[in-house]
């Protein structure tokens, strides 16, 4: 089968970098988004003068009345304070949470290029939440003149957090297709042995399924370790034009497809079935801008800002079909690292830590450059990535 | 607490039918379609006749989760979130509480209907086992 060229194949990471990653980072995160950037850049053998393009997510947002929640920490600087930190000269920039998830960034990193309006941009993401949620004891927004916007159908019956959210779609796939929690407990079991292989993950020590079992449930069938762990962290990617290819000092990483079709309302609670979620579409948009398939895919790094979202982009991204995916992931083997599919080789958010899907975008880069170290899949060609929830997605097919 | 929604013009029928004892739904007098959130516009046939109904207050759980963590103060738990389908269109859902009975008792598909708590000057519908 042959397909003509898409905007997304004219594009490679050429460059990857990533701060410190951590719970107790003394760096500001300004500082760290400028360590991941600068390590980006150099990285693709550029220099700042050479980045004519910039993008993030969600960019400077203290308020969101989007679906994308924002919350002390999320943010991390804006586009604005990166080009003038780096003294950029750029054709192009953008940040914004209303998106189809945090890959967009690096949708529109591609766009940009392969439009021409930009040869090499830097896309990143930057987050502090882990200092944010130990200096700042109001972790729910109580809006003093009343809630506004999306959240006023949600937030006044205090459903105030993601795991509330997710938990309503995991009941509801729990309940017609027979999904276990015992099922959903080896996502964050699997993610915990690969973070032992991974020397910046914060959660290292033996995760049991007992341990999971008797852990401190917080928005039922959620409990603690279904939920990810805040950090301090950034990571930047450098994209490229893919003639830059072989000038590259590192392997270029090419993009095969993109997926951010968001088919169904553009809400969380208002979301018609709720056994998926917008991995649907934006899975089946990918499947349809490529003739890979998904037994092509070496390893996956699959968003689990929750374990269950997972589940949800395995079956949005095919590797299995509609209400499957707790049988796919039964006992664990399918997705260890000497799995048929490795899932989140890094640790994953849940024992890694939370660089909202760019920690995803980092590992396979390093899967597919060969240099995963001991958790390496051996021969790892073709990876993919996805990011977000409920009415929120976006993924990426990456190759070497 | 509780939060409080904004009431402006565009969802006060919503917030404060409970006043009387009414759960007010917008509904497009065109082509009979409930809407929610809703908007001035029809999203079936784009018609722009668009009022708030009463309808009846009966529903099913359609999903649901049990709330452990105190996140707000003055909000006791263990409390339930649910997503509420009325029983008018098989669309037209609302996120909600169950109250009035223990939260191990709550299941998909129970039958429910609305009662109001008020929160500031608004009446959010919250329902109880029918």
């Amino acid at each position: 089968m042959t397909m003509a060229e898409s905007f997304e194949q004219r594009c490679i990471v050429s460059g990857i970098g990533q701060s410190e990653v951590g719970r107790r980072v003394t760096r500001g995160v300004l500082e760290l988004t400028l360590d991941a950037c600068i390590e980006a850049i150099a990285d693709a053998g550029l220099t700042p003068k050479d980045i004519d393009g910039v993008f993030s997510w969600p960019g400077a947002v203290t308020r969101a009345e989007g679906l994308a929640p924002s919350s002390p920490g999320s943010s991390g600087p804006g586009v604005h304070a990166v080009i003038d930190a780096l003294r950029l000269n750029t054709n192009w920039y953008s940040a914004g949470p209303e998106t189809p998830g945090m890959l967009a960034a690096v949708i529109h990193g591609c766009m940009a290029v392969a439009s021409g309006m930009c040869r090499h941009v830097l896309v990143y993401r930057a987050l502090n939440e882990a200092t944010a949620w130990r200096t700042n004891t109001q972790r729910v927004a109580t809006d003093a003149e009343g809630v506004t916007g999306n959240m006023q159908w949600i937030l006044p019956f205090g459903a105030f957090s993601g795991p509330n959210w997710m938990a309503l779609y995991a009941r509801r796939h729990m309940h017609e297709y027979g999904t276990t929690r015992e099922q959903i407990a080896q996502i964050s079991l699997n993610a915990r042995r690969n973070a032992a292989l991974n020397p910046k993950a914060v959660l290292t020590s033996e995760l049991t399924l007992d341990d999971y079992l008797s852990s401190t449930m917080i928005s039922d069938p959620l409990c603690l370790y279904d939920c990810d762990i805040a950090i301090d962290g950034a990571t930047a990617v450098v994209i490229s034009d893919a003639a830059y290819a072989p000038d590259t000092p590192n392997k270029a990483i090419h993009f095969e497809a993109v997926g951010s079709a968001l088919h169904g309302r553009a809400s969380w609670d208002q979301w018609e079935d709720m056994t998926t979620t917008a991995a649907m579409s934006a899975g089946g948009h990918l499947w349809s801008r490529t003739a890979l398939e998904p037994a092509d895919v070496d390893c996956a790094q699959l968003y689990d800002g929750f374990t269950v979202l997972s589940l949800y982009w395995l079956e949005g991204l095919r590797f299995c079909g509609h209400g499957e995916s707790g049988a796919f992931v039964d006992g664990g083997e399918r997705i260890s690292l000497t799995g048929e599919l490795p899932l989140a080789t890094s640790g994953g958010q849940l024992s890694g830590g939370r660089l909202h899907s760019f920690g995803h975008l980092y590992e396979a880069c390093l899967q597919l450059r060969g240099d995963a170290g001991e958790r390496q899949v051996p021969g790892a060609k073709v990876v993919a990535v996805s990011a977000g929830a409920g009415p929120l997605a976006s993924c990426l097919l990456l190759r070497t | 607490m509780w939060p409080i929604p904004q009431i402006d013009d565009d969802n006060r029928a919503f917030w404060t039918g409970g006043r009387d004892g009414e759960l007010l739904i917008a509904r497009c007098d065109d082509c009979g379609y409930y809407i929610h959130p809703p908007t001035p516009r029809c999203p079936r046939c784009l018609g722009d006749d668009v009022h708030p109904h009463a309808v009846s207050g009966r529903g099913r759980v359609y999903t649901y989760t049990i709330n452990e963590r105190p996140w707000s103060p003055g909000i006791e738990v263990p409390y339930v979130i649910a997503i509420v389908q009325l029983e008018e269109q098989s669309d037209l859902r609302l996120m909600t509480n169950v109250v009035g009975c223990a939260p191990d008792e709550v299941a998909i598909d129970m039958p429910v209907q609305v009662e109001f708590r008020q929160q500031g000057d608004a009446y959010a519908p919250v329902f109880r086992p029918a």
